[in-house]
């Protein structure tokens, strides 16, 4: 017996010493930084948003690691160090648990992702208590910085907050419809449905002080069912019907709105509407005014990036990007491009480096400039649609490109009081 | 007063969408007095046979019309099979057991028909809209409305009467009827509860998966519909009292009604007004409107 255990023990000690000597060479050789990756991978928001923001996820570090980004990010890895990714579902019901375990049990050293406000808004706190660096790349409501985490030190938004989708909704509306005087509106009730109203409300008002509001739905996110809401939209008949659905909701709304008629009688404002695109085709009604939440998908800048961007994912994943896939890809650049400014892949010196950052993303320029440099804004776009029956695709025509100082607030200044104020500031080309 | 007439046909609408999707838990609780959570899985299993059977066949440019029978065919097939594999594989072992236990069975049972789903057809949505549109609208007071949304009440309307029919008027169902009233009775009678019992559970599970079979065309078909639908059919079902099939017909009414008329006279209560409609026919009747009276065992 004595003797066995003699020999289990030798045979356990040179195993361990084997793994050992293996395993050292490795980690002495690839530094890796981890990234948790945070996107819908099932429910409602999964197939227009979270898959393609995945997808954007995989072929933008796939393609650092290997070193085949376009310039300037054609150096591999992020700050040297090779990156590695947990990708995790945001349609959780334990979104904060979720958070904690990416950053205590699976060690990683940032956190990019989600689409949601609501999300948002429960793990913005979360990320400063843990001291992660945490990217979001979507979620849109202005609240984040304005009202819940005032003082950020380790969160980051790298793309603009729902204000200037609908600042910028209002300016196309008023410009190109001369003859609007009544808006209506239908949003998800929750943070991101309401701020956008509030937006687009107070910035019509703001442009043209005789319009009057005549119809406001807010149904429950995810509900799909919108015959009512249509209903009470048909009957009030505004000139303007301005929307914020995005994901399945999204594309419920234009099946059963267009199907009834709604697109005909009020001219629709879809604040972001391309992912929509692809899978709808010819379902959206001509002229429907189109968002994508920045120079994203349609309205994508010709640069040597976004050309890249659009043929490497095309290539890969058979179908065109959408504009949740440049933001994801967006937000992964911006940890890039403050990782290799600062050569490290310590996320407490990419923090500070990131803080503040311009960078070129394949949307074109990002500029950390809001909230001591934690928040983006962006330039942004809107358009009409048009289907063509020849190629079968859908496109935008009548496009108005807004620079991001005409579109944003500035520093400092809250969304509402630079809306109500008249813009103060806003520089528009 | 166009107003009142978009609240009629809104709440009709809804309420037919409720009917189909929430008779089959009320059935199957009626017969078997298990509270079939897994009624949202057998919903997302004929929306999704549905969409991807329709849109299948909007490939091959075929005449649209014919989709429409792919709606029933698609909520046979998922609610047979899942029908008969769920009551024959799982439940029939569980009979007897205590009503909460069966609803944590029922639950488990929900959430891997869930990951079936994403098995089966992964986790994008599918939107297959060709039959909701094929007929048009029809204005109603000013109002377009789908032709569609008039097949779905009709074809609410038909499974109701249908329903009384097979209860009431045949010998089938008077048994049946005999099974809700006391099962221990009924077997002491002679009759096959337990084949009551899988035939119940289908036919269930076949209602359930028409309810999103003819949703399908309407809406974006994707993961997690299932879980919305079963806290709605549940509110249905004790509003108009478990069990009970004219029960489920007036408690679909009843939120399809209340919604409506919140969404157009005060839409910041449109939630909560299903809740508080159940809360108050609770108050009043506790054991919803049309339960069944149930003589106490000693």
């Amino acid at each position: 017996m004595n003797k066995t255990m003699k020999k289990m023990s030798t045979l356990a000690s040179a195993m361990l010493l084997t793994t050992a000597i293996g395993a050292a060479p490795s980690t002495a050789q690839e530094e890796t930084f981890k990234v948790g990756v945070v996107s819908f991978l099932s429910g409602p928001a999964a197939g227009p948003f979270g898959i393609p923001a995945r997808n954007a996820a995989e072929l933008i570090i796939d393609a650092a690691n290997a070193g085949t980004l376009p310039a300037p990010y054609n150096t591999a890895g992020i700050g040297g160090a090779q990156i590695s990714t947990v990708v995790i579902d945001e349609n959780s019901k334990q979104k904060n648990a979720d958070f904690v375990k990416l950053v205590e049990k699976d060690g990683v050293d940032a956190i990019v992702g989600y689409a949601s406000s609501g999300s948002c808004k429960a793990i913005a706190p979360e990320a400063e208590k843990l001291k992660t660096l945490t990217v979001f790349s979507i979620c849109g409501t202005p609240q984040i910085f304005e009202e819940i985490v005032t003082e950020p030190q380790y969160l980051f938004r790298t793309l603009s907050h729902a204000t200037m989708d609908n600042v910028a909704a209002a300016r196309y509306v008023v410009e190109t419809m001369g003859d609007v005087s009544t808006i209506g509106g239908i949003n998800q009730n929750y943070a991101w449905g309401q701020d956008s109203w509030r937006d687009f409300s107070l910035s019509v008002a703001s442009l043209k002080d005789s319009v009057t509001e005549t119809e406001t739905q807010f149904p429950k996110i995810f509900a799909g069912q919108y015959g009512s809401e249509i209903s009470a939209l048909l009957n009030a008949k505004p000139d303007v019907v301005h929307s914020s659905f995005w994901g399945g909701d999204l594309e419920a709304l234009i099946i059963q709105g267009s199907g009834r008629g709604l697109f005909g009688r009020s001219q629709v404002v879809l604040t972001s509407s391309d992912t929509a695109i692809p899978r709808l085709g010819a379902q959206i009604p001509d002229g429907t005014i189109i968002g994508a939440r920045g120079l994203n998908g349609p309205y994508a800048p010709e640069t040597e990036l976004a050309e890249w961007f659009q043929k490497a994912y095309f290539d890969r994943f058979g179908t065109e990007p959408v504009s949740p896939a440049y933001q994801m890809a967006q937000s992964i650049l911006a940890i890039k491009a403050a990782a290799d400014q600062s050569n490290s892949s310590d996320p407490e010196v990419i923090r500070g480096a990131l803080a503040g950052l311009t960078f070129e993303s394949m949307s074109g320029e990002v500029n950390m400039s809001l909230a001591n440099g934690h928040q983006a804004i962006t330039a942004t776009a809107y358009g009409t649609y048009k289907f063509d029956a020849a190629s079968g695709k859908g496109t935008v025509e009548n496009v108005r490109t807004y620079s991001a100082g005409c579109v944003n607030p500035p520093a400092n200044v809250g969304s509402v009081d630079w809306i109500k104020g008249g813009f103060e500031g806003a520089v528009c080309e | 007063m166009l107003t009142a007439i978009a609240i009629t046909v809104d709440g009709l609408g809804f309420a037919a969408w409720l009917f189909l999707s929430s008779v089959g838990l009320t059935l199957i609780y009626g017969v078997m007095r298990i509270l079939n959570i897994a009624h949202g899985g057998f919903y997302a299993l004929g929306a999704y046979s549905s969409a991807w059977a329709i849109g299948l066949y909007a490939t091959t440019g075929s005449p649209i019309v014919f989709s429409f029978l792919l709606i029933p065919l698609a909520a046979l097939i998922a609610g047979l099979a899942s029908g008969l594999l769920v009551e024959r594989g799982v439940l029939k072992f569980m009979y007897g057991r205590d009503e909460v236990l069966m609803v944590l069975v029922t639950y488990a049972i929900f959430l891997i028909l869930e990951d079936a789903t994403k098995l089966i057809w992964g986790t994008e949505s599918y939107v297959a809209w060709q039959p909701a549109f094929h007929f048009g609208t029809i204005d109603v007071f000013d109002i377009p409305y789908t032709v569609y949304k008039f097949i779905i009440i009709s074809v609410a309307i038909i499974v109701g009467i249908a329903l009384y029919f097979v209860l009431n008027k045949t010998r089938v169902g008077k048994l049946l009827l005999v099974v809700i009233e006391d099962r221990e009775i009924s077997a002491a009678l002679g009759i096959n509860v337990t084949k009551f019992f899988t035939v119940t559970f289908v036919v269930g599970a076949v209602l359930g998966a028409l309810g999103g079979a003819i949703t399908a065309p309407e809406i974006s078909v994707s993961p997690g519909i299932g879980a919305e639908i079963i806290v709605l059919s549940f509110a249905v079902i004790v509003i108009g009292g478990m069990g009970s099939i004219g029960g489920a017909m007036i408690g679909a009414l009843i939120v399809g009604f209340a919604r409506a008329a919140s969404v157009h006279l005060y839409p910041p209560a449109e939630l909560f007004s299903i809740y508080l409609v159940m809360a108050a026919v609770l108050a009043v009747k506790p054991y919803g409107l049309f339960a069944l009276a149930e003589s106490r065992k000693i």
